[in-house]
């Protein structure tokens, strides 16, 4: 590899928990929840009512903007509960599953003899196409809008996050067939981007009709916002859509068997898991379905996804649309006696050499959710662009979205970055100001004046 | 501790919204957040977060500030001793020092901070750290002879005007610190500069003929002069020592080299303070004293002006407060840089004020956005080139 991309910022966070590269269970599905709130901007329209027989892959919701992009059922079962929240927006479509899974049949489809229209709507009708995912903003990919290209990551940086090469193994072929697929749909190629010291050790380097692209670096260095930052940023105007190697897989077997099949190797982690490990299990799983992995009598907190950017679904929630990662954290709601005036603090974590974990590079830390402190203004300049591995202005960039300028947030870079990419600024932050939310509420400003 | 916790948990309400004391929440919130890290968790955005905060960032400025204190109240009794011909012994100089510089920091504490509880309170916010490093530094850049009641409305005049109405920390456009002393400057200009006011005790001498110690009056062929009232080689060649270790009259903090890069040690190597700025500012000090020296503005070479004055505390301290210097890397090399470039182009050409620190550092703390804005612009232009490329 010679154009191998060396990031030199960022942070890769030693947070215990790590899942063992073993599947402890198979989760039998019971209830899984369909939640419209898992895509960006999603005015969603219900298509089945409380009792509704579905399969896997019958339609539960549509995009009301869009009435084409559908989002179907994981599991066969019955509409049990549709769940509304402040004036009732839509939260979820609970479904029970039966105990044998029935599948709707799409057909199996040779993707060498299909056009780009064909592949489109294959990918409509069966729910897969959410899992395309536009940027700027983050939004889901409007199909009437042919992208400058499509990027992948191939590998996984966030603390704890799934190993793509375990929770993937076997699904190589349905991974080259959803690339053949998407590569139809835009003429810049599918580009795919690689841990350059893992390179020859993951299977998917033998992808074809793919372009590839390496790194090495720390977290964030997997974002695939961070690598279309140095593939090919993002300008006004130009359209790019990303998908995870998790939903290639999806979408390779729906045209490999015909099966909207999302079913998915989880990884269970976090400081809090015990004997953290992968599950077998669909999206929308419930969370009570991995007891077995927590000790419930504990004050925790149950992540859908990484524990910088996941979402906190509680006890009762649902494993996410896009996840394969649930992370189990204790809540820090503790006093702590002089905490920030100690010489050392042993337990826990800190980027920052005011502290002196520096020292012990190799040690893991049982990180809870204290925030460590009280919101304060901007005050340490340097802190965020050292975690920040993109040729931007973090601080200006969020200034302007706090004052809602539009033109500024233009220039300091709004259409590259997603919240996942500023996460770690929000982690070292000093000032303890809540980053990702002021950059979801600058694509929120930005989706509404611009679109 | 818990029994600590107990009690902080018993009156806490007294001091919530509706409680007896309620006009003090941030008053006792300032203190318990003091004592506890709070119970707070992350409401969204990331789960886990680092555990710094800017207390631990603010107490490490502090914490540099130590030695420089501290030779400061050593050196007050010190310069007070020689003045005198009081052939004072360690605690002698040492007591003298403590009865000099204590009120300063009690004045600079009580106004400040008192002033920062109460905008807390108004504006419903928790009260800012910030004031522990402003506090910590402004008795470090006066003469110790200020009074006491000038310094007070100096300070207050600082954080109303230099920084509440801004909005508070993070807000200001210029050093509230710096702020202080230059209030202090132009309002009483007697006080603050001539050969008299650097040496505790000398004024009220002159004035009213008493002195700490009975009996002692001032010793013939007293100077009291600093360094920079005569910035000529034939004076300044045998003091050199003198002047990195300190033992000079100056500002209280000001004086020794050696105490302020230790402070300076621990602000890089924590990363605290940026070393960009601090070297950058000595290379444009020792650039323009040269200059000077080549020109025969001055018979000093450039490293003179290093180990003068308040350059160095200026450089270490103040320039490189994080709020009000240049935001931006290359922003940071080309502020340092003319900080200290102004500040030795003051004391050179300008036959009106011998030091230029002060003056500099609030300059460029003008001037930072504009350096800052600059330095976007270039990078945003040389990035949308480079795409337009690829």
């Amino acid at each position: 590899m010679s154009n191998n991309i060396y990031l030199k910022k960022g942070l890769d966070l030693p947070i215990c928990g790590e899942a063992a590269q073993n599947t402890r269970k198979v989760v039998a599905p019971d209830v899984v929840a369909v939640k419209p709130t898992d895509f960006r901007g999603l005015v969603p329209k219900l298509l089945v009512r409380e009792g509704d027989k579905v399969l896997a892959g019958t339609p539960v919701l549509a995009d009301k903007m869009s009435q084409n992009i559908l989002f179907t059922s994981p599991v066969s079962g019955t509409v049990a509960e549709v769940v509304r929240g402040e004036k009732r927006k839509l939260l979820e479509v609970r479904i029970k599953a039966d105990e044998k899974q029935e599948y709707v049949d799409f057909g199996v489809k040779k993707v060498a003899d299909m056009s780009a229209e064909q592949i489109k709507a294959t990918l409509l009708e069966a729910g897969l196409w959410p899992a395309l995912v536009q940027r700027p903003y983050g939004i889901i990919a409007n199909p009437e809008v042919k992208p400058k290209a499509i990027f992948v990551s191939a590998f996984t940086t966030a603390p704890l996050a799934a190993n793509p090469e375990f929770a993937l193994n076997g699904e190589e072929k349905n991974i080259q067939t959803a690339v053949n697929a998407l590569g139809k749909l835009t003429d810049g190629g599918v580009h795919i981007s690689f841990n350059s010291e893992n390179y020859s050790g993951t299977p998917f380097h033998r992808l074809e009709n793919v372009i590839q692209h390496t790194f090495t670096g720390k977290h964030p260095a997997g974002n695939v916002g961070v690598q279309i930052h140095h593939i090919s940023p993002i300008r006004k105007g130009e359209t790019v859509w990303t998908v995870s190697l998790l939903m290639l897989a999806a979408i390779g077997k729906l045209f490999n068997t015909g099966r909207y099949d999302v079913r998915r190797k989880v990884a269970v982690t976090g400081p809090k898991a015990i004997k953290p490990a992968y599950v077998e299990a669909y999206p929308g799983m419930a969370i009570k379905d991995i007891q077995d992995f927590y000790d419930a009598s504990e004050n925790l907190r149950y992540v859908s996804g990484d524990c910088l950017t996941g979402e906190n679904v509680g006890k009762d929630g649902f494993l996410g649309f896009f996840d394969n990662q649930v992370t189990i954290l204790e809540e820090g709601d503790k006093y702590e006696l002089l905490g920030w005036a100690k010489p050392v603090r042993c337990s826990q974590f800190s980027s920052s050499r005011t502290y002196f974990s520096w020292l012990t590079p190799k040690k893991k830390y049982a990180m809870d959710t204290n925030l460590h402190g009280g919101p304060r203004a901007f005050v340490v300049n340097d802190v965020y662009s050292k975690v920040l591995p993109m040729d931007l202005y973090p601080v200006h960039l969020l200034k302007a979205c706090l004052a809602n300028d539009i033109d500024k947030m233009e220039k300091f870079g709004i259409y590259e970055v997603l919240e996942e990419d500023l996460a770690l600024c929000e982690y070292v932050d000093p000032s303890k100001i809540y980053i990702q939310q002021i950059i979801t509420d600058g694509i929120a400003l930005m989706l509404k004046e611009m679109c | 501790m818990s029994g600590l916790r107990n009690f902080v948990d018993k009156i806490k309400p007294t001091f919530e919204k509706g409680g007896k004391l309620g006009f003090l929440h941030s008053t006792f919130d300032a203190f318990e957040t003091f004592l506890f890290v709070p119970d707070t968790v992350t409401r969204r955005g990331t789960h886990v977060r680092d555990c710094v905060d800017l207390k631990r960032v603010m107490i490490m400025v502090v914490l540099a500030l130590v030695p420089a204190m501290l030779f400061g109240i050593w050196n007050v009794g010190y310069q007070h001793s020689i003045a005198f011909g009081l052939d004072w012994g360690f605690w002698n100089i040492v007591l003298y020092g403590l009865v000099k510089v204590l009120p300063l920091y009690i004045v600079s504490y009580l106004v400040g901070l008192g002033i920062e509880f109460i905008s807390a309170q108004i504006q419903g916010h928790e009260v800012n750290e910030g004031y522990l490093v402003s506090g910590m530094l402004i008795p470090l850049i006066v003469p110790v002879d200020v009074p006491l009641w000038m310094l007070a409305i100096a300070v207050a005049f600082a954080v109303i005007i230099g920084k509440e109405v801004f909005g508070g920390t993070g807000m200001n456009i210029w050093n509230p610190a710096l702020l202080t002393r230059a209030f202090l400057f132009f309002s009483y200009p007697s006080k603050m500069s001539g050969d008299t006011v650097w040496t505790g005790g000398v004024e009220r001498w002159m004035n009213e003929g008493v002195a700490y110690q009975a009996g002692n009056g001032l010793v013939d062929g007293f100077s009291g002069a600093t360094p920079l009232a005569d910035p000529t080689l034939a004076n300044l060649q045998p003091k050199l020592w003198d002047m990195i270790l300190g033992t000079i009259p100056g500002s209280v903090g000001e004086t020794s080299v050696i105490a302020i890069l230790l402070g300076a040690i621990l602000l890089i190597w924590t990363g605290v303070a940026s070393w960009k700025i601090m070297v950058s500012s000595v290379l444009g000090g020792l650039a323009i004293g040269y200059l000077g020296y080549a020109v025969g503005a001055t018979d000093l070479p450039g490293y003179y002006q290093l180990v003068m004055g308040g350059f160095l505390f200026g450089t270490v301290f103040m320039a490189t407060d994080p709020v009000t210097s240049a935001q931006t890397e290359t922003g940071k090399w080309i502020y340092g840089f003319l900080v200290g470039a102004l500040a030795v182009t003051v004391r050179l050409w300008n036959p009106g004020y011998p030091e230029g620190m002060m003056l500099a550092i609030l300059l460029m703390n003008t001037f930072a956005p504009l350096i800052d804005h600059y330095v976007i612009e270039t990078s945003l232009k040389r990035r949308a080139k480079k795409v337009k490329i690829a």
